[in-house]
């Protein structure tokens, strides 16, 4: 809160503190961080940056955060600084021309929905929760849930904001998975919350923006595109593509981690997580599809092309932070940038 | 009166009941679930009978090209 709300006399300021501004990691972020932090907003070019890069991927989850929980030293009103909003639309942009480059363009969501229905079994597998089922280690695991929790500390949100931009029955489904995983009116039951309490189990910090510091472009890019199909109206069809991804394929995944947590010898909290994901994730999974995608299809055809769009742009972030993170544990490294303090 | 209960049954998985349910089994157990929607297991593959878990999924098997 280091500027001042000039002419306002409301108080827009919340009596909770937000996270720490992070460490920049370039030009890009540097420019966010130093513009939170009251400066002017200068010039940079974003023409010439990797759009899935650590610093390009930063200076949008900073100016992404401002519509969340802010940050510790940030003005809340920077949330609408038109200079601040123009330079994150140049990085937006960046970051969806490199999507639509790397996506194949469909509209035939059925198609795409029964893929992601296939669950692929047997040794040739690669992914992180079959590792971590069959022989991750308790060190990698820690490091997942720090990965992850850039997004589950903050379960849901970003799919709330593509609530008021759909309509009718869409909208009801949509909102009928949001409840449940806002707990269904019950605060201990918040998936957020279960997932702090898991972090505080396996020995981590559950404080909101805690290990971004830490964790990868490619984890924050997972995360970003959530806020950015999240934010824009015209990408409300790639924001419920991107919502029925998580949905239709977390159940499995999570009864996957649950028996790795369980090999491990991970406490009651630490699995009620994924435990919970895996019956509320086979239900998402059915209201998704015929609650949400199937009405919105019926309201909106011209949104197909759009929900595939958000489908194998999650699926694309999802594979490449899948690879930094597996490629690291393959090596012997870590797979974060800054080590965990131990457990 | 209140609505009656909708149970929606799925082509390739689990009924859907709206509302919190009980479920009795055969040996007199009961599960409880209180969420808006349950999804109850009719393929009888579920791990976590008789709550689905999405096991009735269609599996594709990949063969290891490493040890």
């Amino acid at each position: 809160m280091t500027r001042a709300l000039d002419t306002r006399t409301l108080d827009t300021r919340t009596d909770r503190s937000g996270p720490p501004l992070p460490e920049p990691r370039g030009p890009l972020s540097a420019a966010v961080v130093d513009a939170l932090r009251g400066g002017p907003v200068r010039a940079v070019d974003v023409d010439h940056a990797d759009p899935y890069g650590d610093d390009l991927q930063l200076a949008l989850h900073c100016c992404y955060e401002l519509h969340y929980r802010g940050f510790d030293g940030a003005d809340d009103e920077l949330e609408w600084d038109p200079d601040l909003l123009r330079l994150r639309g140049a990085l937006e942009r960046a970051f969806l021309a490199a999507l639509h480059t790397d996506v194949e363009p469909s509209d035939d969501v059925d198609a795409e929905v029964e893929a992601l229905l296939v669950e692929p079994v047997g040794p040739g597998v690669r992914g992180l929760s079959h590792h971590l089922q069959r022989e991750g280690t308790l060190a990698q695991l820690r490091e997942y849930v720090a990965h992850r929790s850039v997004y589950h500390l903050k379960e849901a949100d970003p799919q709330a904001w593509v609530i008021p931009r759909i309509g009718g029955a869409a909208k009801a489904g949509l909102v009928t998975v949001e409840h449940d995983e806002y707990g269904s009116g019950r605060p201990e039951r918040m998936h957020s919350l279960l997932f702090a309490e898991m972090m505080t189990e396996l020995g981590l910090s559950d404080a909101y923006g805690a290990h971004v510091d830490r964790v990868p472009g490619e984890t924050l890019a997972e995360v970003n595109l959530m806020s950015l199909c999240g934010l824009h109206r015209s990408l409300r069809g790639a924001s419920v593509g991107q919502f029925a991804m998580v949905e239709l394929t977390s159940s499995p995944g999570s009864e996957r981690l649950v028996r790795g947590m369980r090999r491990l010898g991970c406490g009651p909290a630490a699995i009620r997580f994924y435990d919970e994901h895996v019956e509320a994730d086979a239900v998402h999974e059915q209201v998704v599809r015929r609650d949400v995608l199937a009405p919105l299809l019926a309201a909106e055809p011209g949104l197909a092309a759009d929900v595939v769009f958000g489908i194998r742009a999650s699926l694309l972030l999802g594979d490449r932070m899948q690879d930094r993170l597996l490629g690291s544990w393959e090596r012997g490294e870590s797979s974060l940038l800054r080590p965990l303090p131990a457990g | 009166m209140a609505d009656p209960t909708r149970i929606v049954v799925t082509d390739d998985g689990p009924a859907l009941v709206t509302g919190p349910v009980e479920v009795e089994l055969p040996d007199g157990s009961r599960v409880r679930s209180d969420r808006a929607v349950t999804a109850v297991c009719l393929c009888r593959r579920s791990r976590r009978y008789p709550i689905c878990d999405a096991s009735h999924r269609r599996k594709a098997r990949q063969e290891g090209t490493d040890a």
